[in-house]
């Protein structure tokens, strides 16, 4: 098990090099620094000082990939590739362009994205599998069908219309709780609950049907067939064994969204304003600091990995006979 | 009225892929086993309504992809100018709606505008009423009439459409013999789909039926033009996905080895960037090279239509991997057959056993991933535009429609025709697309054992 952690992490290395190399592609070689600095600079005040002393605050007036001026092992590290990407595998993350640090913001706001994110998630999952188990208990009959309608159509409707519905009927017209805000501590219930509520609805319709799915899938094994022999009441089968036995197929896409729930949600953070990750990525993406959306890109993959990494141990504890070697 | 053709990168795309798609159903056709499937989709009523309502968005697309510009009209100088704003003959077969243009918003069917305005009277004093539209309603004398006058000619509208679609079956009935008319289902919903459409064109030349939007635009209209746009999104991407999956896919499941090792690296690292921050970054790059290149572009719609091709390909690249490891797998047990090994041992090339042998028994995995993809992304359009990463703000699309409405959220009275017009078509392609591609699925899919006798 050790061995095999400690192999699954070796191997993420490569990756996570690769993933910086395709970042640091996509903004340094597409479009060199010359380039950036006159999009920040603006149209007007652009003249060649200007640019230089702006790569120079930032440090990308090195050379790209190699510094063929520097001597020795120089030759590579002295160079923007080295200086904006190596430190980020110590989860040094630098400053944004109004220079504040990265990895302080990251700390502060990943409890707000947490507020939202993580009870969203356990709702969620709980309400998805009833709902599914609910759909295979009375398969085949009327109240199936109409589940898996009622699935389809929640399904095609854009998660944008939830958002923007339950915020109108909830805060505009009953005045429940406010449209977009947070505060910590105990007031920050009546923030969380909507987008709460709304991130589990805005779910339901691909998760259960999926979910019913793989129960259905479950139900025609031979080992059902056992336990209705033995006299066990169809809950009973259904709960007990049918449930634990799907658990790998639902594992497989549940565990990996884990440590990604950190990153909070793009969208329902921006839209009732909650000062978590998801924002603070969407303000870096419109004001084009790039640093920021890179860091995030490099904190996404990480947690992606770990999700990976996290969803093979997983299958260890609810299936013995999987074992990691 | 002379004319100068224009093709727009996406309407080359289109072209392209129609007539892929062409080529695909003259092959099909030829061969009864790969005709099977589709018979099975086309008993599926479902299957068929969902098709008509695509069919008629398709349509409505298709149309509106045909551009053109129109020539200015002639200066002393006898040199040919043309206009710089490119039209389609869609835009032309609406003119009435794209041309109507009030002040700012007004709702739907209505007959003043949504704001007071300080305005004279007959006595020649100043009042503050709600101006009477320049169009909407504007043959009427006594605002009274409206509901009665809407009433009537929605009436007179749908029983043309009606009468309409019935000779249609009518002829149909004659020439077809019956061949795709008869299920009660599609001829119930074609004539449900002739009467609206028939009770909206009559309404629509002299009302507003979704009312306008902030600087005076037609609803209805816009939401008809955003339909090709989220048709692009879903059908262009494809183009991208399809060659990247394909090939990678089945080259690293049959080659195994150094080549897996490589093509796997690859798509692990792409799926291990959380997608949306993935497009985000990439869209930024692409945004900012648009406008530093700037000069490339002769027209605006040039550039808003090239920011959407390479919308697509970001989408693409972004989503090719989940389709690739499906087909990776897939080919690691094809390799395994007896005929391929049969294949193999009668010193077959490998592209020809790749081609021949492999990739015609992946391709109904390739065709149930992309049907439903597709609505997928037409969703993720309407988002991505929110976020800003999205299409041209300048280019008409559910996702900018959402985004400028939902600033208006807040006023009072709300002004909500916009949204809900955005968000209506939007779920009436999205769900006729997915109730489409689930029927795909369940002819396609091997897996579902089938106890019908193929016929």
């Amino acid at each position: 098990m050790i061995a095999y952690l400690i192999r699954r992490i070796i191997y993420a290395v490569p990756i996570l090099i690769g993933v910086n190399l395709l970042t640091f592609a996509l903004f340094f070689v597409v479009n060199t620094p010359d380039d950036m600095a006159r999009m920040q600079l603006g149209v007007k005040r652009v003249t060649p000082e200007a640019i230089e002393k702006w790569k120079q605050q930032r440090g990308y007036d090195k050379p790209l990939l190699v510094n063929s001026a520097a001597n020795g092992t120089a030759k590579l590290t002295d160079t923007v590739f080295w200086q904006k990407s190596a430190s980020m595998f110590v989860l040094d993350f630098g400053y944004s362009d109004d220079g504040r640090s990265i990895g302080r913001e990251i700390t502060k706001r990943m409890g707000p994205s947490l507020a939202i994110a993580l009870p969203t998630f356990l709702v969620g999952l709980v309400v998805y599998v009833s709902f599914a188990l609910l759909m295979t208990l009375f398969r085949a009959t009327a109240l199936d069908m109409a589940g898996v309608a009622l699935c389809v159509l929640l399904m095609s409707v854009s998660g944008l219309f939830y958002i923007i519905g339950g915020q109108f009927v909830v805060s505009k017209l009953w005045h429940l709780v406010p449209i977009s805000g947070y505060a910590g501590g105990a007031d920050s219930f009546k923030f969380v609950v909507l987008p709460i509520l709304i991130g589990v609805m805005g779910g339901v319709g691909s998760s259960s049907r999926w979910y019913r799915t793989i129960f259905l899938e479950e139900i025609g094994k031979d080992y059902v067939r056992t336990a209705r022999a033995k006299g066990l009441s169809e809950l009973r089968v259904l709960f007990t064994h049918v449930l634990k036995n799907a658990m790998i197929p639902i594992l497989t896409g549940v565990v990996v969204v884990i440590p990604l729930l950190f990153m909070g949600s793009l969208l329902t953070e921006s839209f009732f304003g909650i000062p978590g990750l998801g924002s603070y990525t969407i303000d870096a993406i419109n004001a084009q600091d790039f640093s920021v959306v890179r860091a995030m890109v490099f904190l996404g993959s990480v947690l992606y990995i770990v999700g990976l990494i996290l969803t093979d141990i997983s299958y260890t504890v609810v299936d013995p006979r999987v074992r990691l070697q | 009225m002379s004319f100068q053709l224009v093709f727009l990168w996406s309407d080359k795309l289109i072209f392209l892929l129609l007539a892929a798609a062409g080529v695909a159903a003259w092959y099909v056709r030829r061969h009864e086993h790969l005709l099977l499937p589709w018979r099975r989709v086309a008993r599926s009523s479902v299957a068929m309504v969902s098709l008509l309502v695509l069919s008629l968005f398709l349509a409505v697309g298709l149309l509106d992809t045909l551009h053109f510009r129109m020539a200015l009209p002639q200066t002393s100088g006898g040199e040919k100018v043309y206009s710089p704003e490119v039209l389609s003959v869609f835009d032309k077969l609406v003119d009435p709606l794209r041309t109507h243009t009030e002040k700012t918003y007004s709702e739907p069917f209505a007959l003043t505008l949504y704001a007071k305005e300080s305005m004279p009277d007959a006595q020649g004093n100043v009042v503050r009423d709600y101006p009477r539209l320049q169009y909407g309603g504007a043959h009427l004398t006594d605002v009274s009439q409206r509901d009665a006058d809407v009433l009537k000619r929605a009436l007179v509208g749908g029983g043309l459409g009606l009468l309409v679609g019935l000779l249609s079956f009518y002829l149909s009935h004659r020439t077809l013999h019956c061949a795709s008319g008869c299920d009660r289902a599609v001829s119930s919903a074609t004539l449900i789909l002739t009467t609206l459409i028939g009770a909206v064109v009559s309404l629509a030349t002299v009302y507003h039926v979704l009312g306008t939007d902030k600087v005076g635009q037609d609803v209805l209209y816009l939401s008809l033009k955003s339909i090709r746009t989220g048709l692009i999104i879903g059908t262009v991407t494809t183009l991208v996905t399809l060659p990247l999956a394909l090939f990678l896919g089945v080259a690293a499941g049959y080659f195994r080895g150094w080549v897996d090792d490589v093509i796997q690296y690859i798509y692990t690292v792409l799926s291990s960037i959380p997608s949306v921050l993935l497009i985000a970054a990439m869209v930024l790059m692409m945004q900012m090279f648009i406008d530093q290149h700037a000069d490339w572009f002769d027209l605006e719609a040039k550039r808003a239509d090239a920011r959407l091709v390479c919308l697509c390909l970001i989408l693409g690249i972004t989503s090719w991997t989940s389709l690739c490891r499906l087909l990776r797998g897939e080919t690691l047990k094809l390799r395994e057959m007896e005929y391929i090994q049969a294949a193999q041992s009668f010193g077959v090339s490998s592209l020809r056993i790749l081609t021949r042998h492999i990739m015609p028994n992946v391709m109904h995995i390739v065709l149930i991933a992309l049907v439903m993809d597709f609505s997928a992304l037409v969703l993720a359009e309407a988002v991505l535009s929110y976020i800003g990463v999205g299409v041209d703000p300048s280019m008409i699309s559910f996702g900018t429609m959402i985004n400028a409405a939902r600033l208006e959220m807040g006023r009072e009275p709300m002004v909500w025709w916009a949204l809900a017009a955005a968000f209506g078509f939007m779920l009436v392609l999205v769900l006729a697309a997915n109730l489409f591609a689930d029927a795909v699925r369940d002819a396609f899919d091997p897996r579902l054992n089938r106890t019908e006798n193929a016929t």
